[in-house]
């Protein structure tokens, strides 16, 4: 009976531009849709919830500065002292990730870190920004990044070459482990929920039979939950990471 | 990781099968780079992204950082006074304990000199009463010794007298009063031997 039905696991990626004739003439698609409002909720989060400014924070409030908080241990941990520096940027992103992951989940939402050109932007970013605070701390120096003191000079030709090849695939690694992550679950969702509507068609039976998949979804959905913050926080730690190195070259 | 690895195998096979046909055919649409809106999602990436940055390091973050600031200056503020305070309590429960000691020390001197005194007093009254004892009884031995005397010398004579009586009766004879008190004060003294 389900030779009439295809699972179109794929389709939910699709971008169809929104808001009329206006966003279609400026390819305003549910993704971006979706950046807007999680940038959205981020600044509503915490200018609502600091908005008190109260010695004793309220929920909203101590949200507000859990996550603050949570970030900028990271930035100072994983970078130093200069951490401090960075710190808007990686809140900017850890947000724009967490919510992007998170609000994906929700039905008829649209995840926008499934689109490996949006995260390969954001990864190309990072690595850009990286780069540059690389070279302008530390100039030409900056070079000897690709050989490490002390190897010998015979092999330079392979580490220096093995060393750039890592340094390259950083954000190709960085983009595409968030983009895999997004897209494996939201197929599995899309497969699993295809099955119990394929399993309803069998009737009784079937019924019966479709709160295996139902089951199976709803602790996929708190498991991806989980892959959400911990994609969000595993790009926003790399980065860091990238930066110290950037900072300290090794 | 391990069990995200297995998903997107399970994933793949899935996507491989009969049922993906379509898909197969038409591939991912986060690769179909034809679309232009694959494309504008870069540049509204970068746009959004970027107002995201300025609004959050301009407008939103400072805000949470002057609340931290300030709730970080009040609690070390309280713990100033708290431990001020406790410097002031600490300062008075020694000049307490040293005001203790004091009046302690005081008090025990105080209570150690009544004590001589009162001491001293009993022993000033003892010694006089007993001189006062002293006299009275020497003055009363004196008078018992005088009493004695006279009482001696009155016995002398009235045993001379019964002598007399009794010899006359019994001889008749009138004794020499002479002989009687030889006799007598013979007697007597043999006695008092």
């Amino acid at each position: 009976m389900a030779a009439g039905h295809t699972i179109d696991a794929l389709g939910q990626f699709e971008l169809h531009s929104v808001l009329g004739p206006v966003g279609a003439s400026v390819g305003f698609s549910e993704s971006t849709f979706m950046m807007v409002v999680s940038s959205a909720l981020t600044l509503i989060l915490l200018g609502v919830g600091m908005s008190a400014k109260a010695v004793v924070p309220g929920r909203l409030q101590a949200l507000a500065e859990m996550l603050y908080d949570f970030v900028y241990k990271m930035c100072i941990e994983q970078i130093g002292e200069e951490g401090k520096k960075f710190f808007p940027f990686i809140f900017t992103l850890f947000m724009f990730i967490l919510l992007g992951n998170l609000l994906g989940l929700l039905p008829f939402s649209f995840t926008y870190t499934s689109h490996i050109a949006v995260t390969f932007s954001l990864a190309a970013l990072v690595i850009v920004l990286v780069t540059a605070v690389a070279l302008a701390i530390h100039g030409w120096h900056f070079f000897s990044y690709f050989f490490p003191a002390g190897a010998p000079i015979a092999l330079s030709p392979l580490i220096v070459t093995v060393e750039i090849i890592s340094y390259l695939s950083r954000p190709v690694s960085l983009s595409i482990r968030l983009f895999a992550n997004m897209v494996a679950g939201h197929v599995m969702f899309e497969v699993f929920a295809s099955f119990i509507v394929m399993m309803a068609g069998a009737g009784v039976v079937g019924y019966l039979g479709g709160i295996g998949p139902l089951a199976l979804n709803v602790i996929l959905m708190g498991f991806e939950l989980l892959v959400a913050c911990l994609q969000a926080y595993v790009f926003a730690v790399l980065t860091c990471i990238y930066l110290h190195d950037a900072v300290h070259l090794h | 990781m391990r069990s995200l690895a297995a998903l997107t195998g399970l994933g793949t096979v899935l996507l491989t099968s009969s049922a993906f046909a379509e898909e197969a055919k038409k591939g991912m649409p986060q690769l179909d780079f034809h679309n232009p809106l694959t494309i504008s999602q870069i540049v509204w990436l970068a746009i959004i992204f970027t107002a995201l940055y300025v609004l959050l390091s301009k407008w939103a973050l400072p805000q949470v950082e002057s609340v931290l600031a300030h709730r970080k200056q009040a609690i070390d503020g309280d713990l100033d006074a708290a431990r001020g305070a406790k410097q002031a309590a600490d300062g008075a429960i020694a000049e307490l304990t040293e005001a203790t000691k004091d009046a302690q020390a005081i008090a025990r001197t105080e209570i150690a000199s009544a004590v001589a005194g009162a001491k001293e007093a009993a022993d000033a009254q003892a010694a006089t009463l007993n001189a006062k004892l002293e006299a009275q009884l020497a003055a009363a031995e004196t008078q018992i010794e005088a009493a004695r005397a006279s009482a001696v010398g009155a016995l002398r004579q009235v045993a001379s007298e019964a002598t007399t009586v009794v010899v006359a009766r019994l001889t008749g004879i009138h004794a020499d009063a002479a002989a009687v008190d030889a006799a007598v004060g013979s007697v007597l003294a043999a006695r008092a031997a």
